[in-house]
Formats: structure tokens, C-alpha cells, sequence
């Protein structure tokens, strides 16, 4: 035997202390065995419901394919590309974004420019909805279409051609948590406006309504391909 | 002597997993160094008992001592960007298993 005779306790603590460390650190590295893991199949199940639920919804839409007969589907078609196009006035739940210019006197020897709306700064928020999901836009009862401009026309904004100025009202259609989100995110649009003084407030609403285009359409030079043309 | 090492052992081992202590996952690394360092100061405790040249004192401050010493090391090495986690592993193996062959060697001398 080894021959200790003055250390056997000292030799007996530090084994109690090596053996509580040695518990610790066993535990410790089975968590990290397990808790990648972990996060791992929550993740896939996430995925799995997101899947099944677009599967469901895919369904759906061939079993209602399949029902209505062929004139009906067009109909509904026709209608879906009127709402698309913004020919139709449409209302569902959204929210209505206000934007007035600062209130706050502008400092001697600052740019005074600074304190008032901008069309990038409506084209941002813009930008921030139709990213959140937003279905349908209307700035101050003008409908946004594919060929709507928002532009500085001198103080004021130009919409479909029309001037308007502050404030601004923009009513959203769409998902409304998302969309004031969208816009309240960190660093977003809304926190980089507030930092100028200028004025946006959001109402969350279950019945937005959105009016219906109002101009014509006129193509002079576009003309559609016809089909094998290419 | 085998029994004071492993009633110690045992014991400290209930302690361990009764306590439901963990350490969070980012001071893991340094908790691992410190348990190899302390492993090498008990071999080389059981050796110098082995050689008798055992010595209470410098046996409990060398165990305490290596241990947060060699956390400590990690750690700034950590900050500094230089990895001394693997050189404080590398190093502390090597002297466990030459502690191990010596202990061995008189055990087989007997």
C-alpha cells in the first residue's frame, strides 16, 4: 500500500471537493448533450406545423377548384385581379398610420428640411407595409397601384397625380399586429421619423376601409405579347 | 489510503449530483480546466505519498491553487483571444499520465 499515514484526511476532502466538480461538470456536459438537441426538434416541429397547415390550405384550394366549374373559378378570378389592380374599393381589418410634420421649432443654423415629411419617408413606410403583407394601400383616399408615385411636389406630395398635403393619412389593409410591428420594429422607420419630431401615429382597426382607384389606365407604348411571340 | 480516496470520492460525488448545481454553458470550458488541474494535483498528491514526500500543506494549497489558477489562465487567455484552453489540457494530461506511470511503478515494485 502507499504509504501515507499524516494526509489521509487532506487526501479525503479533496476528493470530496474533486468529486463535487466532477458531479458538476457530468451534469454540465449532459445539458449541452441535450439541450442542442433540443432546439433542434423544436425547430423541425415548427417547420412541420408551418408545412402541414400550407398542405391543408393547398388542399382546400383543389378541393374548391375542383367544385366550382370553370366559369365560376374565372369569375372569381376576374375579381381577385379587379381587387389586385386596385379597381375596387375593398375594407378587411388593417391599420390607419397618421404622419404629420414635426411640431418642433428647428434649431438656429439646422436644416429646417429635416423636420418636415418627405416623399422618402412615406415611400420607406410604404416599403415596410407591402413587406409586412399588406393587401391594399390608400394614401390620403388615393389607392396605390403598380403605377402610383409618391413624390415631392414642392411642400406638398403627389399621389396618383394628385397634391396633398400634411397630414397624412395611409389606411392599410392586412394582418394588423404585423404591420404596426413592421413599423414600430427597432431602428425601423417609425423610431428613425420620431427621432425628427415628426408626428406618426397607428390605430389598429378590424374594418379598414381602402377606396378604389379612380383614374384610367392608358398604354401607349405597352402592348401585350401575344402568346408564342417571343 | 484507497479507502480515504474513494469514501471521498463517493461522498462528494452524492454531494455533486444531490445539489442540483450547474454551471452556465459559458464558463464550462473554464469548470473543465479546473477539474482536470485539480485531477493532476491529486495524482500528484498520491505520488509524492507514493515517493514519501507527501506534505499536507503544499499538497491542499497545490490543489486549490492549480485549479483556480488554471481557470484564471483560461480565462484572461480567453479575453486575450489566445487559446489556452488546449495548452492548459495538453499539459495537465501529460503530467496526469506520467503521475499515473509513477504510481504505477510502485504499486508494481511492491
Amino acid at each position: 500500500m502507499l504509504p501515507i499515514k499524516q494526509g489521509k484526511f487532506a487526501i479525503a476532502l479533496v476528493c470530496v471537493v474533486l468529486g463535487i466538480m466532477l458531479a458538476i461538470q457530468f451534469r454540465t456536459t449532459q445539458d449541452i448533450g441535450s439541450s442542442i438537441p433540443y432546439q433542434r426538434v423544436e425547430d423541425l416541429s415548427q417547420r412541420l406545423n408551418q408545412t402541414e397547415k400550407e398542405r391543408d390550405e393547398l388542399m382546400k384550394q383543389v378541393e374548391e377548384l375542383k367544385r366550382t366549374s370553370g366559369a365560376e373559378a374565372a369569375s372569381k378570378e376576374f375579381e381577385t385581379i379587379k381587387m389586385g389592380a386596385g379597381i375596387v374599393a375593398v375594407q378587411g381589418s388593417g391599420i390607419i398610420v397618421t404622419i404629420d410634420d414635426s411640431k418642433r421649432p428647428s434649431k438656429p443654423g439646422e436644416n429646417p428640411n429635416l423636420y418636415l415629411i418627405h416623399d422618402d419617408d412615406i415611400l420607406k413606410v410604404i416599403n415596410e407595409l407591402w413587406a409586412a403583407g399588406a393587401e391594399a394601400i390608400s394614401i390620403n383616399e388615393q389607392r396605390l397601384i403598380a403605377s402610383s408615385e409618391v413624390r415631392c411636389a414642392g411642400p406638398t406630395l403627389s399621389v396618383n397625380n394628385l397634391r396633398y398635403s400634411p397630414p397624412y393619412e395611409i389606411r392599410v389593409i392586412g394582418e394588423p399586429t404585423t404591420l404596426e410591428n413592421s413599423l414600430k420594429m427597432r431602428g425601423g422607420v417609425i423610431e428613425t421619423l420620431q427621432f425628427w419630431g415628426i408626428q406618426v401615429s397607428i390605430k389598429q382597426q378590424d374594418k379598414v376601409q381602402v377606396p378604389a382607384y379612380k383614374g384610367a389606365f392608358r398604354f401607349e407604348f405597352a402592348k401585350p405579347i401575344q402568346e408564342g411571340e417571343h | 489510503m484507497i479507502l480515504a480516496v474513494t469514501a471521498g470520492l463517493v461522498i462528494g460525488l452524492i454531494i455533486g449530483s444531490v445539489f442540483p448545481i450547474t454551471v452556465p454553458l459559458e464558463y464550462a470550458k473554464f469548470m473543465s480546466v479546473a477539474l482536470l488541474a485539480s485531477l493532476d494535483s491529486v495524482f500528484g498528491g498520491l505520488r509524492a505519498g507514493a515517493e514519501e514526500k507527501f506534505d499536507n500543506t503544499v499538497f491542499i494549497t497545490g490543489f486549490f491553487m492549480n485549479s483556480l489558477m488554471a481557470a484564471g489562465l483560461v480565462y484572461i487567455g480567453d479575453r486575450l483571444g489566445i487559446d489556452l484552453y488546449y495548452v492548459a489540457l495538453l499539459a495537465f494530461g501529460l503530467r496526469i499520465f506520467q503521475n499515473l506511470a509513477i504510481i504505477r511503478r510502485y504499486f508494481l515494485k511492491k
